[in-house]
């Protein structure tokens, strides 16, 4: 990488919103060179001032109350409290069976937001790897080759399947950066279309069935299986996305 | 109390300092920025169908960044045509270790004052990235504009910003 190419991301590097490769390419570079490494400084000086110093304006306490105040169709207090009819305990009944519905509410969610989460984090790499003609670090549809360049540089070993013969060679793999960590991330094309699986390890013996999104016309499919967690992304329709996830899990069922 | 009140306040007012930091930089006064929090909530709760479950804080975001530009376009059209006047600010230091010096001796106030002195599409990317910890496609979301736009605004508010310290430490000597 030379001095142009590495300024280019210095705000995308101090951002995060570099691949761990690329991240490591910029930083193998301003070891090497004094002038890019102070204009890096300078970025990073930069963030530091203004997230450590400037004004965060907090809501003011009484703003959450006044904003529920105006919400319209508030129940009047006293009828919350006038329960004359129901006895003690079919009152309190109710009030579990609220409890509990809300607390369901909850965690739906919550978990829907933690997926939702993940898939735009997927969504992004996905993208990514397409825009900064950034698909592979190591090109291969050897799934001999595509392995062992993991080696070391992940705490994980992901399994590399050749699925060439149905239709969905291996075009190579890549390190990405999901969830707060390094992950593993195999490209396979069908016909003109790219697929990224990323594969990262879960708490051990975690398995669940396919889930399926669809999100800014990219089609989703991710599953638990052995304690990996497996997000496939394509913009495949979701029928030629499923056939290739289903290649993918046939061994694992038959192991 | 319906169940979509209750569903909208339990997935809306969790995010309600962020609504409020991003109005209070926007319009930059207390009273102001209250007023418009509310009413961003309001309106909010009006369009709760057009929320699917995805990002609520940028969704949230989107409505109180189109309340507040309602509201300046009414009541300050100004600001939304100011520019950062070129003129009036010299290049940066070109050397580097000087301006990392007086970036990490910069006061609270000095970085205020700088950040309210950017133009509104410069100042809103520099707050929601920094303060908000928003990523490159969620202040995509809130501001609607592409990616790109996210990356060259950035890019350009913080040298705007660099500028602006160093001209009001260099006047303040």
């Amino acid at each position: 990488m030379n001095c142009n190419e590495t300024r280019d991301l210095a705000h995308a590097y101090v951002d995060k919103e570099i691949d761990l490769v690329r991240a490591m390419e910029i930083e193998k570079h301003l070891d090497g060179c004094a002038a890019c490494k102070a204009l890096f400084a300078q970025e990073g000086a930069m963030q530091s001032a203004v997230r450590e110093r400037a004004s965060y304006y907090a809501a003011p306490r009484h703003l959450e109350a006044r904003i529920r105040a105006a919400l319209p169709g508030r129940v009047k207090k006293s009828f919350v409290f006038r329960p004359p009819n129901l006895s003690w305990l079919s009152f309190a009944a109710s009030m579990a069976v609220a409890v509990f519905i809300t607390w369901g509410v909850a965690v739906h969610l919550n978990t829907v937001t933690a997926d939702d989460r993940l898939a735009d984090q997927i969504i992004s790499g996905h993208v990514r790897s397409l825009m900064a003609d950034h698909l592979a670090d190591v090109e291969s549809s050897d799934k001999h080759t595509v392995k062992p360049w993991f080696n070391g540089k992940l705490d994980f070993s992901p399994e590399v399947l050749d699925t060439a013969i149905e239709g969905f060679p291996l075009v190579g793999g890549r390190l990405d950066y999901i969830n707060n960590r390094p992950v593993a991330a195999l490209v396979y094309k069908h016909r003109k279309h790219f697929i990224n699986l990323f594969i990262w390890p879960e708490e051990p013996g975690a398995k669940s069935t396919l889930q399926t999104k669809t999100k800014q016309g990219y089609n989703l499919i991710y599953w638990k299986n052995s304690g990996m967690a497996f997000w496939a992304i394509s913009d495949l329709d979701e029928k030629e996305l499923m056939q290739f996830v289903n290649l993918l899990r046939q061994p694992a069922t038959t192991q | 109390m319906s169940d979509t009140n209750r569903r909208f306040e339990e997935i809306a007012l969790p995010h309600l300092s962020a609504a409020y930091n991003l109005a209070r930089w926007l319009v930059r006064n207390d009273h102001d920025a209250e007023d418009l929090v509310q009413e961003a909530y309001l309106r909010a709760l009006k369009f709760f169908d057009s929320f699917h479950g995805e990002d609520a804080r940028a969704w949230l975001l989107a409505i109180v960044r189109n309340t507040c530009y309602t509201w300046l376009k009414q009541n300050r059209v100004q600001e939304l045509h100011d520019s950062f006047d070129e003129d009036k600010h010299s290049e940066a230091d070109s050397s580097a270790d000087p301006q990392v010096l007086m970036l990490q001796n910069a006061s609270k106030e000095l970085l205020n004052r700088g950040i309210e002195a950017l133009p509104l599409e410069f100042r809103e990317i520099l707050i929601m990235r920094e303060l908000e910890d928003l990523t490159y496609k969620e202040i995509a979301t809130v501001a609607n504009i592409p990616i790109g736009t996210v990356m060259s605004r950035l890019a350009r508010a913080r040298d705007m910003l660099r500028v602006s310290l160093e001209r009001i430490v260099r006047e303040e000597k």
